[in-house]
């Protein structure tokens, strides 16, 4: 066991302990980083080599000086005996859609490939005032559009370290794999429609969606406005509270921050969930997507082996003290990707719009005869097909004479899927649940190129996540297990509006459960090979 | 299959109000998705709608309790400006430069 591979938490007591320093910590996650990451992302990447089939490829962009003069500061004052913040010595990564001062910070686009941000996202800026220590900046699908990170303009893109023929998923992709393999306990992913959970789920680490507003996104390359959630990655239910808890709050630079105090995340972990209810919803076991030949709608139950992690994770929480809510409507769960077709469309064309080639970032080489050809030839060259299509669809959705047929429809069924949550929360009604539990995705990883190009079943990856995203509501994956091929399989906490704490403790009290069982002792297959 | 919504013209004048410009096999590969995605949107058609339902455009209502002050309309120089417009493709004497700008001289 290295240094590298204990939590956050473990390696801030050693570090007030003395019994390590901050340096020594960073050291052992650059030598993980030199052994399974392999080269990183780039927009000329050649020919794919034998080698990068074996390979991670997180990061895009290394900052590892920037980590060692935070490493030495820290070690500086744990020497004085100064005050250390609390998540001190400890090392993360940031998908590449944050803003950091001096970096490169290029939203997995050739549009912004030559980006250096001048100022920090709030978030970062949080960990940095924090102690922790920022590694570099990693993978991501091209502006986050996409769920397998296989979209990126740099390339090779991250493998999954449980499988490296499987993709980590996306769009926090580069994030999950770091913490997944060993890079750095800790990562600052993003969650428009499961960015962050559905990662999560396939590369086996824990993943929060806060509540929209817990976290601020200042800073934040923009997608989805409305729907955007900054979030933690860990290995560990704690650390993702450590995490969480410095990265939470208000911010006067973002006026959606939510102007709340944060509670102390650490403080209840432990309550357990004795007397709380859990709910199960029959709309969470089913998928129901357009059938690409036919175009009519097919219903599948989910795969059973995910189901049945679901089911096992209500038994034990039952065996806890909590009582188990079975069938729990939530009958609008199965238009939440229809909707956000039109929603995350229309806000990223919008968002999408300043990307001209005036300001910053990318300017078509070619010569020119005016501005419009000038913007028409940068855009052209500067995004890829992700985004050209989130635009066009944008656009057409939201145009004078469409947009009451789809854009202000989408916005009347999303509050239908909101008044399905706040149904099931009601303290005074029928289920009066404190959270939902439910699969977070419909599969497990899938194969690399096995669904990118078809944009309609990739969008369908989110189904069991999305939701959250249009209530606002704050969600947690976890995992829960080990499918038949090896491949992690995720569970999703569902709560009300800022119930971050409880659904922190609920989740805390399944991994203390099972703490011992089999399944926690398998280690993905990058680390297999290295203990070989 | 189903219906085709986004035809040739349709997809054109998107294609311009985008600013973009594609080549044939981007433009094939588009355009097919585009209609993909609205079929899958059009089962938003099927959901009965009263009036009463109103548009949700933030999840998490934004209340008084929760929502910030505004802060006081202060001009608030940046640092350092120089590192702002160092970002820019093309600069002279403080100034972006664009290459000429489409315009009418008024008579």
């Amino acid at each position: 066991m290295e240094l590298c591979d204990l939590s956050a938490y473990e390696l801030s007591l050693l570090l007030r302990q003395r019994r390590v320093s901050a340096v020594e910590i960073l050291e052992s996650c650059l030598r993980r980083i030199a052994q399974v990451d392999g080269r990183p992302g780039s927009l000329e990447p050649g020919e794919p080599l034998p080698e990068d089939a074996e390979r991670v490829h997180a990061f895009i962009t290394l900052t590892a000086e920037r980590a060692r003069a935070q490493a030495e500061e820290v070690d500086r004052r744990l020497a004085a005996g100064e005050p250390v913040g609390l998540l001190a010595g400890i090392p993360f990564t940031v998908k590449d859609i944050f803003c950091v001062k001096g970096t490169p910070s290029t939203a997995g686009s050739r549009i912004l490939a030559n980006f250096v941000a001048p100022y920090t996202a709030t978030p970062v800026a949080r960990m940095e005032a924090a102690g922790a220590l920022m590694l570099g900046k990693v993978n991501l699908d091209e502006f986050t559009y996409g769920s397998s990170n296989e979209s990126s303009a740099f390339r090779p893109t991250p493998r999954n370290p449980w499988n490296l023929d499987r993709v980590p998923g996306g769009s926090s992709g580069g994030s999950t794999a770091s913490v997944a393999a060993g890079e750095a306990p800790l990562s600052l992913g993003t969650d428009t429609a499961g960015s962050i959970r559905q990662p999560a789920a396939f590369c086996g680490v824990v993943g929060i969606k806060p509540t929209y507003g817990r976290v601020s996104r200042y800073g934040l390359i923009a997608f989805g406005s409305s729907l955007d959630c900054p979030g933690p990655i860990a290995r560990n239910v704690v650390d993702a509270a450590l995490m969480l808890q410095v990265i939470a709050g208000p911010d006067p630079h973002d006026s959606t921050a939510a102007n709340l105090p944060v509670p102390d995340y650490l403080a209840t972990l432990d309550e357990g969930v004795r007397g709380l209810r859990i709910g199960l919803s029959p709309d969470y076991f089913r998928i129901t997507f357009p059938d690409a030949v036919r175009g009519e709608y097919d219903q599948q139950p989910i795969p059973g082996e995910i189901e049945a992690a679901v089911r096992r994770a209500a038994d034990i929480l039952a065996d806890l003290g909590a009582e188990i809510v079975e069938g729990v409507p939530m009958p609008n769960t199965r238009y939440g990707i229809p909707a956000y077709f039109v929603i995350s469309r229309v806000e990223a064309a919008s968002n999408l719009h300043r990307y001209d080639g005036v300001k910053y970032g990318y300017r078509t080489p070619q010569p020119v005869q005016d501005l419009h050809e000038m913007y028409r030839k940068t855009r052209n060259e500067g995004f890829g097909l992700q985004p050209k299509l989130r635009i066009l669809m944008g656009m057409y959705v939201s145009a004078a004479q469409y947009s009451a047929q789809y854009y202000q429809r989408a916005l009347r069924v999303r509050t239908l899927i909101r008044r399905d949550f706040e149904q099931a929360f009601d303290p005074q009604g029928k289920y009066r649940l404190h959270a939902l539990l439910t699969p977070t995705t419909p599969t497990t990883a899938f194969r690399m190129g096995a669904i990118y190009g078809d944009s309609v079943l990739m969008q369908y990856a989110d189904q069991l996540t999305v939701p959250a995203n249009h209530a606002g509501i704050p969600g947690i994956s976890i995992p829960a297990g080990l499918d038949g091929e090896g491949l992690p399989i995720g569970i999703q906490f569902l709560g009300p509006d800022f119930s971050e704490a409880l659904l922190l403790r609920i989740a805390r009290a399944f991994e203390r459960a099972t703490e011992e069982a089999p399944w926690r002792k398998v280690k993905p297959q990058v680390l297999q090979r290295l203990a070989a | 299959m189903p219906a085709e919504t986004i035809d040739p013209a349709t997809f054109a004048h998107l294609v311009h109000l985008a600013a973009l410009e594609l080549d044939e096999a981007q433009a094939e590969y588009l355009r097919r998705e585009l209609n993909r995605q609205l079929g899958a949107i059009h089962e938003l058609e099927a959901i009965p709608l009263d009036d009463s339902v109103p548009i949700t455009s933030h999840g998490v209502p934004y209340t008084p309790e929760i929502s910030p002050p505004l802060r006081e309309d202060d001009w608030q120089p940046f640092s350092d400006a120089a590192e702002i417009l160092g970002q820019a493709p093309q600069v002279e004497e403080g100034y972006v430069v664009v290459p000429d700008i489409p315009h009418t001289t008024l008579e």
